[in-house]
């Protein structure tokens, strides 16, 4: 906030020397700032070799708006609209989680329930809609698609649907591999988040960091939650609209 | 020994009521921003996802707005906007030089290599399968 450390004037000749903290914050979110960098450089490298396969098979892969066209309790088809309700559910739990943190600077326990309450069902939300995205995208569509292969010696045709880590009705199955494996990282990523808001949300309940005098616990879930949020923003750029 | 090197929390969490409006203010103002990208980005996809001459366009558009997505993700969700100077540039310059490098070399690679595939039947048969779906629509 505008009122942390950046406002106090740093002294060079003192920061380094020792009895004080030289980045301005705690220990825990300190840490918690690497431990995210090294996630990054994880889901980065993996979007990466995900771009390397897509270059190298650019014109064998899949259109992102043929394959994502479901919407809930409509039978037609919708490209991205799903995605794009997702995507808002995931930027709007960030909103409350950040909520959460500035009612824990005014030190308003009733509002950090309620914004971590809501956090919570958004994250769920979008749990069971990725579960819903990998649903549909492993049936596949009606039509789907015909392969062939040998088999016995002899070339045989086969009509399959959906995808798999082997094949993929809609192009390169990298494409599918490259989708269950980030979604699903990804996916996890917003599970353990939802059951360490749940933690912190019972914390909270409990009055652990009203006791404490500071809310730093939220903040530092919060810094976990804002990173899932992020790391979505990069798939959904990557994997649905390119 | 108790260790006096430790800070348990960081100092200046603690903000009023006067000080907690303007930080809501900007929190609704940030959502505002990325919810009208995101609904700007799925219309442009919608549209021109299957015009061929916007597509080198498009690609370089997403990418500048996912990078604004981020930067406002980062600089004011996770508030290191608002911390002191040297972490603010410890994480973020580190990971924009690995990555950089990363990035470049993979990419570039990547081109290389799809030039000079070896030719595959099992990977020539998808093309007939890549944009089928539209067919149907």
């Amino acid at each position: 906030m505008s009122a942390h450390a950046s406002t106090q004037p740093t002294d060079v000749k003192t920061t380094w020397g020792g009895g004080t903290s030289p980045f301005g914050i705690s220990y825990g979110k300190m840490m918690m700032w690497f431990f995210l960098m090294s996630d990054a450089f994880t889901f980065s490298g993996l979007l990466t070799a995900y771009g390397f396969m897509r270059h190298k098979y650019h014109d064998v892969w899949p259109v992102a708006g043929d394959v994502f066209t479901h919407f809930p309790f409509y039978n037609g088809h919708i490209e991205l609209a799903y995605v794009a309700f997702m995507t808002f559910i995931l930027i709007a739990s960030s909103v409350t989680m950040v909520l959460a943190v500035e009612a824990g600077h005014r030190m308003d326990k009733k509002g950090v329930i309620i914004w971590m309450f809501f956090t919570i069902i958004g994250g769920a939300i979008f749990v069971g809609s990725q579960a819903w995205e990998w649903y549909h995208f492993i049936h596949g569509t009606e039509h789907g698609a015909v392969r062939e292969f040998i088999k016995d010696g002899v070339w045989v045709k086969e009509v399959f649907h959906g995808a798999n880590l082997r094949v993929n009705e809609y192009g390169h199955p990298l494409f599918a591999d490259f989708f269950f494996f980030i979604t699903g990282f990804h996916g996890f990523h917003v599970f353990s988040g939802v059951c360490i808001n749940i933690i912190i949300f019972i914390g909270v309940i409990n009055g652990t960091y009203h006791k404490r005098g500071h809310y730093e616990m939220v903040e530092k879930t919060g810094l976990y939650w804002h990173f899932v949020d992020l790391v979505w923003v990069f798939v959904f750029t990557f994997f649905y609209l390119l | 020994m108790e260790r006096d090197d430790i800070y348990e929390y960081s100092l200046d969490t603690h903000h009023g009521e006067e000080e907690g409006k303007k930080v809501r203010k900007k929190i609704y103002q940030v959502l505002g921003i990325l919810s009208a990208i995101t609904i700007f980005e799925v219309g442009m996809g919608m549209k021109f996802s299957r015009v061929v001459s916007m597509q080198e366009t498009l690609k370089y558009l997403f990418i500048a707005l996912t990078l604004v997505k981020a930067a406002y993700i980062v600089l004011v969700f996770m508030h290191l906007g608002d911390e002191r100077k040297n972490l603010r540039w410890i994480v973020l310059a580190t990971y924009l030089v690995l990555i950089g490098y990363l990035l470049f070399i993979c990419l570039t690679e990547a081109v290389y290599a799809g030039e000079h595939r070896a030719w595959d039947p099992v990977v020539e048969a998808f093309k007939s399968i890549v944009g089928g779906g539209s067919a149907h629509h």
